[in-house]
Formats: structure tokens, sequence, C-alpha cells
């Protein structure tokens, strides 16, 4: 119920990641590419002595790419099956409470958000789509295998 | 009092694992008292700790066990088959019940007094037929050791990992800012020690690979009695040490393989007889080191695998196309067994075979970066090899890079580095292939920036070539830009999204921090397009060309002076040197080249030589050289059509087709033959010619052409005896020879025994000179 909700944007929209995934929220620098990987897979990067495999999140749901020209870009850096991910996002916001458990969206989604979607959860800011970590970062081919 | 259990579980379960071997060992010589020993002291342990905490089944197991035991040493009874069936049996059954302590359940059901029973004398029992393990003789003192977590293990490891890494970053700071030499020096103590550090405590995380080799005699005993077979295990190299996470990794394919061998390979006894082999059958394991690989090779003598039937079995799963069949190698087929679905045992029995098949064996070998082989010769035996990497984390690579971005490559595939546009190296291209002719060698070429679809802007040849050699597979040639710096790597595994591309191995953190790819020499190859897989048959199609090339003739072709192209036998030309048009200059009756210190003989120059410099390939006969100038060169090739040969014997001997265009055929014999002239014979070997010194035709006139013919020439005052004197008709004071000439001033002979030549009769002047020599 009350689990606590870190708040960022990708492609334009608010979204939430639940925060107990969330190791640290990073700004990278270098990127290095991984050749013939999946589009969604942006590169590689390092933190500290780690190597986090970054995930574009924009590719990830099919809604173009993340422009990465600038250089410096804002990641949540997660773990999944003990291989670090930073997922690259326009904005960290915030941390803020989940009001309610996730509920199905009844509207129609875009079917990359409707691929990453865990539900509905109502926050103090308003309701929030609450997004599958995993399903993100294992991209639209994973969908199609 | 928990502690204490824990404890003797642990104690137990450490007994239990060593006693596996000594068992069987043992059973094969009941007379040998350490193994009767050993396993009398583990009954006997047990017995006292489960009085000691109430453990009253375990306690009447472990007293029955010991009291028969005890019967044995004390001599009263012999170990027989049927007594170390019952004291294994009970020995299962106190693993059993220690798994159950260990994890808090209730104790296994069953009555444990038939197993009782079962160690009277003469008990009803099957009897057991006998497998013996040659096992280790003699185990030695363990040395002191003390318990710990993996855990803590692999957390130290990780630690000492980023220490290196921390190493690394400071060792490059150092570089860039000019330092004091105690600070060096400070940090080259530093760096030894955590080399030193690195090393043991990668030593702390191997283990003897004996660990897993221990229970092997007791697997096959036990399958053996099953299926009514015997099979004697012969074990070697328990020694060597592996990974301790390796070894969990290769216990269940290596023990895949065994029970297959004692399944399928090895025959029943009266098979076996039938056969002309030995009612016994041998399976040799055995393990050892080979560079940074571990080989673990699963011998039998059993009826080998047939590859036909494999075949024909893979063409009824729909494996295999009925096309591409007919084309395998006997090695192909064999490999086949690893393709999921074909198992060739007619029926399927509970040992093995139970769909569970050799690709989860390969598939499970190739995860920790190992493959398997599988050689075998029906009737004769099947010997199955497992490679694997010695450890998972730390491996020596090579760095290079395509445009800006740095990649890493096991050392342990690269076979040799060479320059793109070294002179033993040719690319061509085969169908939009690449194929690099290394020294004569054919290899598939795969071009690094191709496959990853990278731009290198680094034209074809002035790559370098990476020749790698994976794991058991062919070779094959990497063109990438530039090659950089050999490092210790400690890798990590990828994520599954980088994985999933099949090139890459792992991940790494350079020195300065930025993550670097590790590629996967095989999967390299696989994407690139080149066939591992069918290994055979590579190797065939590079046989092809280069048996072809023993017939057909490795050919430099190039342009001559006079603009023609032409070719010459590549095994002749020993350099190609430059030299300036200054050092060509006619000496001696023909043109000559001063390379160094030697003046050649100078063939080739049919054209201008230009106003600056003259490239001159250096021929070799092995004794002697000489220079043959040429405008430049096109290409290392082979001869692989017919040579048309000239009708005259001359510099080209005939013309043939080299990729594509004719070239002519520089004929090397001739060209020494012509230009080598006196220089052929150092002067001990040459004949010695006596010319009038007096007389000023002769020295001047004759005597080049003497010279030329390979005499030496020696005045009147010589004191030895010359070869062949020459003389003018008339003159009586030329001394005596073996061979005389006799020149004369009128061109018409004297008469009938005149045997002069008239001195401007070239021919026949030159043939007496040469028949002179000859006769030496």
């Amino acid at each position: 119920m009350n689990e606590l909700l870190l708040i960022v944007t990708i492609a334009g929209q608010r979204v939430a990641l639940p925060a107990a995934a969330v190791e640290a929220v990073v700004e990278l620098d270098t990127l290095i590419p991984v050749p013939r990987a999946a589009p969604h897979v942006a590169g590689l990067s390092a933190l500290r002595s780690r190597v986090l495999t970054v995930i574009d999140c924009m590719r990830s749901l099919e809604l173009g790419a993340t422009d990465c020209s600038d250089g410096i870009r804002e990641a949540a850096v997660v773990e999944l099956d003990g291989h670090h991910y930073a997922l690259l996002v326009d904005v960290v916001e915030d941390v803020v409470e989940a009001m309610t458990d996730p509920s199905p969206v009844r509207a129609a989604m875009g079917d990359g958000w409707e691929r990453v979607s865990k539900g509905m959860v109502e926050t103090e800011t308003g309701p929030l789509l609450l997004i599958d970590v995993a399903a993100l970062i294992s991209g639209a081919e994973a969908r199609a295998a | 009092m928990d502690d204490l259990i824990a404890d003797f579980v642990a104690e137990s379960r450490e007994m239990l694992e060593a006693l596996g071997g000594e068992i069987v060992a043992w059973e094969s010589n009941p007379g040998d008292r350490a193994r009767l020993d050993s396993i009398f002291r583990f009954v006997h342990t047990v017995k006292g700790n489960c009085g000691f905490f109430e453990f009253p089944r375990l306690e009447a197991l472990s007293h029955a066990a010991e009291d028969a035991l005890a019967d044995v040493r004390a001599g009263r009874r012999q170990a027989d088959g049927p007594l170390v069936s019952a004291v294994l049996a009970i020995i299962d059954r106190i693993a059993e019940m220690i798994a159950a302590i260990d994890n808090g359940e209730e104790m296994p059901p069953g009555d444990d007094s038939a197993l009782i029973e079962a160690l009277e004398p003469g008990a009803e029992g099957a009897a057991a037929p006998v497998a013996a393990a040659l096992a280790e003789q003699g185990r030695s003192a363990a040395p002191r050791t003390i318990r710990l977590s993996v855990e803590l293990l692999d957390r130290v490891m990780s630690t000492v990992s980023d220490m290196v890494l921390a190493r690394n970053e400071l060792a490059r700071r150092l570089r860039e800012s000019p330092t004091d030499v105690p600070v060096d020096g400070a940090f080259e103590r530093l760096s030894s020690i955590i080399a030193e550090m690195r090393d043991a405590i990668t030593r702390t995380r191997m283990q003897r690979i004996e660990n897993l080799f221990v229970a092997l005699p007791r697997m096959v005993r036990d399958l053996s009695a099953e299926l009514g077979k015997q099979v004697l295990v012969d074990i070697e190299g328990g020694d060597v040490e592996l990974d301790r996470e390796m070894i969990e990794m290769i216990r269940d394919p290596l023990t895949h393989i065994i029970r297959n061998a004692v399944d399928h390979g090895i025959e029943l006894p009266a098979e076996r007889l039938k056969a002309g082999k030995r009612e016994i059958g041998m399976l040799c394991v055995s393990a050892r080191q080979s560079g940074n690989q571990i080989l673990i090779d699963i011998q039998d003598d059993g009826r080998g695998i047939d590859g036909n039937a494999l075949v024909a079995k893979a063409l009824d799963a729909g494996v295999l196309e009925k096309d591409d069949a007919a084309k395998l190698s006997p090695r192909e087929q064999l490999a086949l067994i690893f393709e999921a679905g074909l198992s060739t045992a007619k029926e399927v029995t509970a040992i093995s075979g139970r769909g569970v098949g050799m690709d989860v064996v390969r598939s499970n070998v190739e995860r920790i970066g190992g493959i398997v082989e599988v050689d075998s010769v029906p009737g004769e035996g099947t010997r199955m090899t497992l490679r694997v990497p010695l450890t998972l984390t730390i491996i020596p690579a090579l760095t290079v890079s395509i445009g800006s971005q740095h990649f890493a490559i096991p050392r342990s595939a690269i076979v040799e580095i060479v320059r793109a546009n070294g002179e033993s190296v040719t690319l061509d291209s085969l169908g939009g292939a690449g194929v690099a002719t290394i020294r004569g060698k054919r290899v598939p070429e795969v071009a690094l920036a191709d496959v990853l679809g990278l731009d290198s802007g680094v034209p074809d040849e002035e790559r370098n070539l990476v020749v790698l050699r994976p794991a058991g597979g062919d070779v094959y040639a990497l063109a990438v830009d530039r090659i950089h710096d050999h490092e210790e790597l400690v890798v990590k595994p990828a994520a599954p999204a980088v994985m999933a591309t099949g090139l890459y191995a792992g991940t790494t953190l350079a020195d300065d921090g930025s993550p670097i790819l590790l590629f996967d020499p095989a999967g390299l190859a696989e994407v690139g397009g080149v066939k591992l897989e069918a290994q055979e048959s590579a190797a065939r199609v590079a046989q092809g060309p280069s048996a072809a090339a023993e017939k057909s003739v490795a050919v430099l072709l190039f342009r001559g002076l006079d603009g023609a192209r032409r070719a010459l036998r590549l095994a002749i030309v020993d350099r190609i040197e430059e030299v300036p048009v200054s050092a060509i200059k006619p000496g001696a009756g023909q043109l000559r080249v001063q390379l160094g210190e030697a003046i050649l003989p100078l063939a080739g120059v049919n054209g201008e030589l230009g106003e600056d410099k003259v490239r001159v390939f250096r021929l070799n006969d092995g004794a002697h050289e000489i220079g043959y100038a040429f405008s430049d060169v096109i290409d290392l090739s082979t001869i692989d059509h017919d040579v048309i040969l000239a009708d005259n014997p001359a510099e080209v001997s005939g013309v043939t087709l080299i990729a594509g265009e004719p070239a002519e055929l520089v004929d090397a014999h001739w060209l020494f033959a012509n230009h080598l002239g006196v220089a052929a014979r150092s002067s001990a070997d040459q004949p010695l010619c006596r010319l009038p010194s007096g007389d000023p035709w002769m020295q001047h006139m004759l005597r080049p052409i003497v010279e030329a013919v390979g005499y030496r020439v020696v005045g009147d005052d010589y004191e030895g005896e010359a070869d062949l004197v020459i003389a003018a008709q008339g003159d009586r004071s030329a001394a005596s020879a073996a061979r005389k000439i006799v020149l004369r001033s009128d061109p018409e002979a004297a008469g009938k025994k005149d045997d002069s030549i008239y001195r401007y009769d070239r021919a026949g002047l030159l043939m007496a000179l040469k028949s002179a020599g000859g006769n030496r």
C-alpha cells in the first residue's frame, strides 16, 4: 500500500518507478555503444567499478530515441537478475508515496506503454502509470519473441 | 547445541565425500588395510557422535557397520561383494539421514533392520559385479584448513577485482603526471602486492578436480551393477585445480557423459568377448591443464558411435536435410549427437536416453565458455573431451579498436597478429567474403567494422589482422583498425540484452574506468559468417588451395621496368630493396647493383631506370644472389592456370593467367644461369686458366670471355698447375696443362691436324672453354 514511487518523465509523460527497485539516480556522461545489440540498449556506462547497461526508455517504448547528443543524461539505476541497468529518462522528479494498489488502466494507451504498464496508482500528485522495470529493460523484441 | 549439530553434519559430509572412492577401492582390494581403516573410522565417528546427539537410528546403523568392519579388521571375516554392498547401503542411508538433519527435516522413513541384516555373513544379496577404481594411492595427511563461506570468498574476490581497477587507474594517473622516484617505487611495491594478493585470492577459489572425480567410481560401480556390465574406472589428474564455480558447472555434464559411456558405450560382457575384447570395459577419466584451459577426457573402449546411424536418425527427426547429409564428414556426423532430440539408444533406459541429451550437455558447457568434442571409432570406443576455461573472472586480453571504440579479445584465442599489408599477407575477396592468405595458408577473414556495423575510416590494407582460433574451432582472421595493449581484465557477465547479440563474452572496465566489451571469438565468427561448426569441411576448404599450392607455386606478381606484368616464384625472392639509381652501374660485363656491401648482378633492366630510386628484388638460389629491377609489386598469387611455355629459353619462360590476366613468368633458372656467370663459383672452385701475361690481346680481349665462362685467370708466373692453358699458335713456350686451347689468328685452319681455334670464332671458343671446364 505505502509503496514509495520515484516519479520520472519519459517521453514527456510522468510515470512512476517502484522506488525500492531504484538503487541510485545518476548523471551519465560516457556512453559506450554496444554494436549489434537491440536498439533500446543505448550502450554501456560505468558507475564506480560496475558496468551499467544503459537502456533508452524511449526506444524501449517505441517512442523514438532519446537525444544523447548533449552529453550528460539523467538515469535511474536498477538491478535486475544481478545486472545493473541505467534507465535513461528525461527528468527525475521526486519520490512520493503510493496511495492505492495499482489498478488496471482502462483507457487506451500506446502499445509501448501497454507493455510496460503495471497499472495506475493514485498519488498526492494525481494518478500515475506504474512501470514494470523488467518489461522496460527487455524492450520491444522480447514481446515479439 | 545447534552449532555442534552443524559441525557434526559438516564433518560427516566431508568424510562421506571422501569415502565414496575409498569404498570402491577397498572392494577391489579387500586386503587394503588403509581403506578399511578409513571406512571404519567414519562409521566409528558417526556412531560416537550419534550417541551424543541422540540419533538412535543413525547410531544403530553405524554400530552394525562398525561391528562387521571390526570383524574384517580382526581377520575373522573376509570382505566380499555382499558385505561391501551392505556397507555401501548403510553409508547411503547415513548420508540421507545427515542430509535430513541438515535441512531440519524428519528422518527419512524406512526400516533399517533389513540393511543391518544384510551385513550378516552369508546374508542374501545380489553378488554385485566388481567395479574397481584405480584411485590415487595413499591419501596424504589433510592440510590445515578452516571452513569459509563461499559468499565471503566471493566478496573478497570482487573487492580485489575493484582494487586491481583502482590500481590501474592510479597507474594511468601516475603516467600522466611526472612523479618522484620514491612515489613510483612505492607504487611499484603496492602494485606487486596487489598482484600477489590477486593470485592468492584466485587460488582460494580453486579446488582440486578430485572433488568432482571422487564420486565417479561409486557412480560407475552402481551403474554397471544395474546394467549387468563390468567397468573398470581409471582416473587421472585429480590434482588439477579448477575454479570452484567451474567444478559445479561441469558436474552435470560430466556425469551425463559418463552415464552415456557406461550405458551406451560399453557393451555387455558377452558382447565384448564376442568382439574380441576383454570382458571388463575400461573407462578412463583424465584431467589436465593446457594453458588456461582444463581438458577433461572421458574415454571408453565400448562400441563407439555409428556416424551413419546418427545421420539416419537426424534425417528421421528432420534435423538434417538429405542433401546436407551426404556432405557430412565423419567428424560432422559424430557432432550430430549434440543436436537436440537425437539418441542412438534403441530404447530409453533408466540410466540415460531420457531425452536429456548431449545437446543439454553441450549448451551447459558452452555457457561457461567451454566446448565438448567427440571422437569415436566404431567398435573401438569413444572419446569425449570437455574443454573448459580455468576461471571465469580474470583473463588476459588484447585491446583493439575500431574507429574510436575499444574492444577486448581474449588472448587465449589469439594465434598471431599480422599486418594486412605485410609481405606474407594478401587479402582476397571471394563473392564478397574476405579470405586472407597468410604465409600461404588461407583463412577466412572478417572485418570487425563490418560485423559491428561501425565506420572504421581505416582502409582494408592498413588494418591489422588478428588470427583467432576459438576454442576447438578453426582459425580465422579478424581485421581491426588498431591493436592497443595487452591487459589483464576482470570480466563480468554482461546483461542479457548485450549477450543476446552473441558477440560478447562479457564486459570489463578499462584503466580509465570506461567499459569495454569483451568479444566471444566463436560468436564473432558466427555472426561474421565464418563456419566453425563444420570444422572439418572448413579444414578441407583450407586444404584445397594449399594442396594445389604445392603443385602450383606461389608467385609474386609485379610490374617490370618495361611495364609488363610478370611473376616470379616467391620462394626465390629474398627481399625487396630500394636503391638509388646511382647504385646501378655496368661492371665486369653486365649491369650490377650495389646492395649494402654486396655487388650483385642485376637483371630485369629492360626499361627506363627512372631518375631517383629503383626497386630491386633480391633473388636467392640458396647459394648466390642476384638483383632484379622492377617497377612495383602488384600482388602475391599462385599459378593456378596452365603455363604456356616460351619456345626458346629466355628470361621469360612462359605466359599464364594470374588473377585473371596474363602475366609473364620469369624463368629464375635462366636468370641465375645467365647473370651469375663468374660469381657462381667461389674462387676456390674455379678452374684456373693460364693466359700469357705478355699478350695484350689475350689479356684485354680474351680474358673477359674466359672469366665470364667461370675461369680464374692466372699469368705465366703462376706456380701451380692450371686447368687450362690458352696459347697462341706457334707459341712454344706455353706450359703444359690438362687441357690446352690453341688460338690461331688465321680464319682458315692450316691443315686437318690443326685443332686450333680461330681467335674470333666466339662460338667455337666458348664451346672449347666450356668443355674444358666441364671435364675438370
